[in-house]
């Protein structure tokens, strides 16, 4: 995992927290006199925000876990609701890729191994662009290895 | 095998052979009729409304005349266009006038097989044949549908289409009715049929509720077309003058009204009721009174049971039971082994689909810790506290009593939801309880388990405890043991597929 993926996620966190502080802030500028309640929103969502840009990146990053072993894909994601995935590579169907905007910016990729669950796809994010690259070969040399239908 | 007057049994999958492998083939012509009469259905009410809201002006007889029109030309065009053909490695279909659509479904793929026939279709002896693969990752992409064959056909194609270690032979497809003699096939397995006394179980299940939710917003939506209001004004007459009287007699009535309507119900959907093993290694479900179905499950497909005790059928010791199994659930096919009877009846036939001599899902179950009963509690009492709380500011004073007054309920619901908690591993299956007012115990393959979901949300931590997923290519995708202890949980879930887990246990004291 790229310690970059702090970055990623703090960009992530600030746009979201944006979207919602920038309207309210607006119309509290432009609406004459104001509600205290619009004003006390305005505040919260303020400090909510900064509090989570502040604390959730790096909280996340030092949860965060992956492993792949000839066997299965592992993953440990979240910050306050912790989530371990498991795949075994006999049952992986799929192996995508995907940058956001901002991955490619900071020159990271996700990789998504989906299996034949509707509920089961274990998500690697925040990996170089060389490191996803040769993860990708690596599990689809073992995937394609591995005979059956995989489900 | 209730197939229909002047068809054997298991008809054979092809006659000799001959050259055309790749004819293709029309939806049955009688659709012509068919499908105008199921979607006249559908639009006779609005119809009906629009000529007689009136008083008779020309617009009204023009548009109800176009309607028609419409339905009859898009039955024509639909017919027209449609078109399918089985072929050595795949069924296709190619439909739509101006969206070609063109689907195609690989042969070693299909997984189920549904006959549906309508009232419209049996009159004329056809049978719609839904095909599902299974396949969950990219939606509407799954199985394909021919509205509608000769039930002949139909029954030949289910036949066809779910033989598999056969090799696929070319001729199948070259004649409407196969006229090859047919080959005696050993008889289907009857695990199950209706049993009148189940009725009792109809009122038990609230389907009469439903029916009369359902019907009731069917009913408003045409109302308001037609510029009429009935629920708005009932509510707002209800808000200006609360009367207990009228609310408790309304309320009444409806529950009544549901209970009545819920044994012809029960008689409509599972009439007939079956559930056989077929020679070619399918567990098939017929049942229906008007619209009769029939669904196929490919056996080896099946990755378990699902035994679901609604509330009120639980308490008249009452269960249905539902396959774990690919190619169902997605796309409104039913997965229904057995419809709301004895709980006996449901171990029963958990025990005879799944093929073992004891049901996996009466093994005795491992309680969770008790701080999940913490946990339930909360989660089910501090919702109508806030609803009530939130009442209680914002709204007229007589409305948050009902959230209080629901409340001990709620917490019953809570120790319930603990108590039904639960997990168990036997050699084959892994056992899994959940729910209260749908406790719903599954019994999983061990080998149908294609990875973990191992959820620890921040109170969990706190408490100890942890969700474990089992995902699987069946069903629901995932099925959940809530709020086991930590260490036991993990423990559960090495020994329920060996190896998986174990490598990344290594650093944890706790796991032996």
């Amino acid at each position: 995992m790229s310690p970059k993926s702090v970055v990623l996620w703090t960009m992530q966190a600030a746009v979201f927290w944006l979207v919602l502080f920038v309207p309210q802030l607006v119309v509290f500028l432009v609406v004459g006199n104001p509600p205290t309640w619009e004003l006390a929103l305005l505040v919260a969502t303020g400090v909510v925000g900064l509090v989570h840009t502040a604390v959730e990146p790096s909280w996340r990053y030092r949860v965060h876990r992956w492993e792949t072993t000839p066997d299965a894909v592992y993953t440990l994601s979240g910050w306050l609701n912790q989530e371990w995935r498991v795949a075994p590579v006999s049952r992986i169907q799929t192996i995508d890729t995907k940058r956001g905007p901002f991955q490619q910016i900071l020159g990271l990729s996700t990789v998504t191994v989906t299996t034949a669950s509707a509920a089961g796809p274990v998500e690697i994010e925040g990996l170089d662009h060389e490191v996803a690259r040769q993860l990708v070969v690596e599990l689809t040399n073992t995937t394609q290895a591995t005979p059956g239908d995989a489900t | 095998m209730s197939t229909p007057a002047g068809v054997p049994a298991g008809l054979p999958a092809a006659p000799e052979l001959t050259e055309p492998l790749e004819r293709w083939h029309r939806l049955h012509v009688r659709m012509l009729v068919v499908r105008p009469l199921n979607e006249g259905i559908a639009m006779l009410v609005p119809i009906l409304v629009l000529l007689f809201t009136g008083n008779g002006e020309r617009w009204r007889l023009i548009a109800s005349g176009v309607t028609v029109a419409a339905i009859l030309a898009f039955s024509y065009f639909h017919w027209r266009t449609t078109k399918y053909r089985i072929t050595d490695d795949q069924v296709e279909l190619h439909t739509g006038l101006l969206t070609r659509k063109q689907l195609a479904v690989p042969r070693d793929r299909i997984r189920t097989v549904d006959l549906t026939s309508k009232p419209g279709h049996r009159i004329f002896g056809l049978s719609a044949v839904r095909i599902g693969t299974g396949q969950q990752d990219t939606p509407g992409t799954d199985g394909l549908t021919l509205d509608a064959v000769t039930q002949q056909e139909a029954e030949r194609l289910r036949v066809l289409l779910l033989q598999k270690g056969v090799a696929p032979r070319p001729a199948a497809t070259t004649s409407d009715a196969p006229d090859a003699e047919p080959v005696p096939l050993p008889e289907s397995e009857t695990i199950s049929r209706l049993d009148l006394k189940w009725l009792k179980y109809a009122p038990l299940s609230l389907s009469g509720l439903v029916a009369i939710g359902a019907l009731f917003g069917v009913l408003s939506n045409y109302a308001d077309d037609v510029g009429l209001h009935p629920v708005q004004d009932l509510f707002e007459w209800l808000f200006e003058r609360p009367n207990a009287g009228v609310i408790g007699t309304f309320v009444v009535g409806l529950v009544v009204a549901g209970l009545v309507l819920s044994v012809p119900l029960y008689v409509l959907q599972f009439w007939n009721y079956r559930l056989t093993r077929e020679p070619d290694g399918t567990l098939r479900v017929q049942r229906g009174l008007l619209t009769t179905r029939s669904v196929s499950v490919e056996e080896q497909r099946l990755r378990g049971v699902d035994i679901q005790e609604p509330l009120l059928v639980r308490a008249g010791k009452g269960a249905k039971a539902v396959a774990v199994t690919t190619g169902l659930g997605s796309k409104g096919e039913s997965n229904l082994l057995l419809p709301p009877a004895p709980l006996a009846v449901a171990h029963q036939v958990s025990r005879d689909v799944l093929k073992v001599d004891d049901d996996p899902t009466t093994r005795t179950l491992r309680k969770h810790p008790f701080a999940a009963l913490r946990r339930s509690l909360f989660r089910h009492v501090v919702p109508w506290v806030v609803i009530a709380v939130g009442l209680a500011v914002w709204a007229p004073s007589w409305a948050w009593p009902i959230p209080v007054a629901v409340l001990p309920f709620a917490a019953l619901v809570g120790w319930d939801h603990y108590r039904s908690l639960g997990n168990a591993l036997d050699d084959r299956y892994l056992v899994t309880r959940n729910n209260s007012l749908v406790r719903s115990t599954v019994a999983l393959q061990r080998t149908g388990i294609i990875g973990w979901r191992i959820r620890r949300s921040f109170f969990q931590r706190r408490s100890g405890l942890m969700t474990i997923g089992a995902t699987t290519a069946a069903g629901a995708g995932v099925y959940h043991v809530t709020d086991v202890g930590e260490s036991d949980g993990l423990a559960l879930a090495d020994a329920a597929v060996p190896d998986l887990l174990r490598p990344f246990l290594v650093d944890d004291s706790t796991v032996d």
